[in-house]
């Protein structure tokens, strides 16, 4: 059994990763970092940088813990392909982070948190940035 | 004062209110497009043709030439930061501009890049000032066999000179030449390929086969582009280069403006073979070559002086000699004859305002590039996250939007969509479009030229060899031909030879 972490590079993002970790030790299980990146434009704020997940995955193995980064792109759906990959490697723990977004914010943009929160078929956690 | 009288009154042009705006629209336009990869100047000022009906013929060509060198300068910065480059004309940077971003210089880089642009295209602009007068002076004296033997030159040249396989752009330039018959016959009225149609009657315009094989053709190509992954955006900071840095490319800065004037003067040549040639230069001049493609500031400041200061100077051969050096320029010298003018040795004279205008509006282009380049270069990289999917289908309706309004005539915008399909096949099999928009260009001119001197010299083709000037022209043109066939023929010899010791050698050490 494994556990999937969501990583962005700004501070929700890292405020996951650092929960996962914990987790993962906690339970001794493999983590899988996912950074999926959107298809079609050339630049994109949400794509970590190799040196960015070269740093978390250093984190994760110097807590202790066995991870691995999944490399992933998504074309119009990110809450899909995330939950798909959840599947696939049969994750016994989803870890998550939340940002703040307004009501109308979400209203217009939508939320992909609370799409993975809701139609997930594992355990979800959710993280807030301190 | 004789010489810069008419220099000074093409400032009065440019200072014109109207004017300053549209060469502001037209180098913001000209970055814009050189920061996406994939639409590259040709297909901008295609798809921006009909946009300049409306104006003055002034202001329009400033607002293209705009487009033209401002995409030199936002080429830099997807080279730069993303290994992609925006033009043909910036290949060449990412071998040291991309090692550089990654050494945490990106700001270094895309500095001395605008800084050596910036100087490579005024000293070339200095250059167009003397020389194109000169030039012009000198082709007055053309008459039709000149003509007939530099539109074969031209045309020659762009097909063997273009990158790509040669036999593809021969073909391609043959097509060229079999589309600009279409049409009435100029001097007996026999209608030629017409099918009867009317619409065909008067020949296919330049603008939509320019519009579709460039415009369309591009956006076509570049979907297939858009699913590629999102890449992490790269900080840029400290963009003012530091005086050591200065210092270390300001050599490299002087050689690429020159070469790259001369190279750009050349029809055929251009900015991307002035950027390929000036980093050969750079590597082979350096005190220690193995520096390059590890960072070496030269490497991309002398190929992004090169290309500017080609790309100025690839207009001295239109508008002193009406010939169009590459496919961008050839789409200006469409737009100049959509506008009732015909680029040639008279235009100094004639039109000295457009002339003059346009040359020094460069200056001014230039500086705006420069602001823009080194303040606001954060500003274009966001232009960065816009998703093909939506950029293509705003691009094709403006192309067809344009089609339409040239002439309100559906008949256009069907050729738009055909000659769309066309290059986007042609693209896909390894055709370049720019030898066929040429040779289309150049095709109507050759063929009347041709046909005049040939009444001229009372039919016999040897006429043109009595002339000096047509008859150094075609030597040229002859010896360009069969470069190639000779080339091959002596390296052959060579590897026969090689081959032959190499075997004799093998003999040797068996017995």
């Amino acid at each position: 059994m494994s556990i999937i972490v969501g990583y962005v590079p700004s501070n929700v993002g890292e405020a996951a990763v650092a929960a996962a970790i914990q987790e993962a030790k906690l339970r001794d299980e493999q983590l899988l970092i996912v950074n999926s990146s959107r298809e079609g434009s050339l630049v994109d704020k949400n794509t970590a940088s190799e040196e960015d997940l070269a740093r978390v995955l250093d984190t994760a193995v110097k807590a202790g813990v066995s991870a691995q980064v999944i490399e992933s792109t998504y074309r119009d759906d990110l809450t899909e392909e995330f939950l798909g990959l959840a599947d696939k490697h049969e994750v016994s723990l989803i870890v998550i982070g939340l940002r703040q977004r307004s009501q109308v914010g979400k209203f217009i943009m939508g939320s992909q948190a609370q799409r993975i929160l809701l139609q997930a078929e594992h355990p979800v956690l959710a993280v807030k940035a301190p | 004062m004789e010489f810069f009288g008419p220099v000074l009154d093409g400032f009065n042009v440019v200072l014109d209110p109207t004017n300053l705006l549209y060469c502001l629209l037209g180098v913001v336009v000209g970055m814009l497009i050189g920061v996406l990869p994939g639409l590259g100047p040709a297909a901008t000022i295609a798809i921006l043709l009909p946009m300049t009906y409306g104006v003055e013929p002034v202001t329009a060509i400033i607002m293209l030439a705009g487009i033209f060198y401002g995409a030199q300068y936002g080429g830099t910065i997807t080279s730069v930061l993303l290994r992609l480059p925006g033009e043909a004309s910036s290949v060449v940077t990412v071998f040291d501009g991309y090692v550089m971003a990654k050494q945490g210089r990106a700001g270094a880089a895309l500095g001395i890049a605008a800084i050596g642009s910036f100087f490579g295209a005024t000293i070339s602009i200095i250059g167009l000032t003397f020389l194109a007068p000169l030039v012009a002076s000198f082709a007055l004296d053309f008459g039709p066999p000149e003509y007939t033997a530099l539109a074969m030159l031209g045309i020659l040249l762009v097909a063997t000179i273009s990158g790509g396989t040669k036999i593809k752009a021969i073909i391609a330039a043959a097509v060229g030449l079999f589309l600009a018959t279409i049409g009435r016959d100029g001097f007996t009225g026999a209608e030629r390929f017409t099918f009867g149609n009317l619409s065909l009657a008067d020949g296919i315009d330049f603008v939509p086969i320019a519009m579709g094989l460039f415009g369309l053709g591009e956006i076509l190509y570049n979907l297939e582009e858009r699913h590629r992954a999102a890449n992490a955006p790269v900080k840029v900071s400290k963009v003012w280069p530091q005086r050591k840095d200065i210092k270390e490319a300001s050599g490299a800065i002087g050689r690429g403006s020159v070469l790259g004037f001369f190279l750009g003067i050349l029809p055929g040549g251009g900015a991307t073979i002035a950027s390929l040639a000036s980093y050969a230069m750079e590597k082979k001049t350096a005190k220690d070559p193995s520096r390059f493609g590890k960072g070496a500031i030269e490497g991309v400041a002398g190929p992004e002086s090169a290309n500017n200061a080609a790309a100025t100077s690839s207009f001295i051969p239109l508008l002193t000699l009406g010939i169009p050096a590459n496919a961008t320029m050839a789409i200006i010298f469409g737009a100049l004859l959509i506008q009732g003018i015909t680029p040639g040795p008279q235009l100094i004279n004639d039109n000295p305002q457009l002339f003059w205008g346009v040359v020094n509006s460069m200056y001014i282009g230039n500086i705006l590039l420069l602001i823009m380049s080194i303040p606001l270069i954060g500003v274009f990289v966001k232009i960065l996250r816009v998703r093909a999917a939506i950029l293509a289908p705003i691009t094709a309706l403006i192309t067809m939007l344009g089609a339409y309004t040239i002439r309100n005539s559906m008949f256009d915008v069907l050729l738009v969509v055909l000659f769309g399909a066309i290059g986007y096949l042609m693209k896909k099999f390894g055709f370049e479009p720019g030898p066929l928009v040429l040779a289309f260009v150049l095709g109507s001119l050759l063929e009347s030229n041709l046909r005049r001197s040939l009444l001229v010299l009372e039919g016999d083709p040897t006429g043109f060899f009595t002339r000096p000037i047509s008859a150094t022209l075609l030597v040229l043109f002859i010896f360009v031909a069969v470069w190639p066939v000779i080339k091959s023929g002596i390296e052959k010899r060579k590897a026969g030879s090689l081959a032959s010791t190499i075997a004799s050698e093998k003999e040797k050490e068996n017995a």
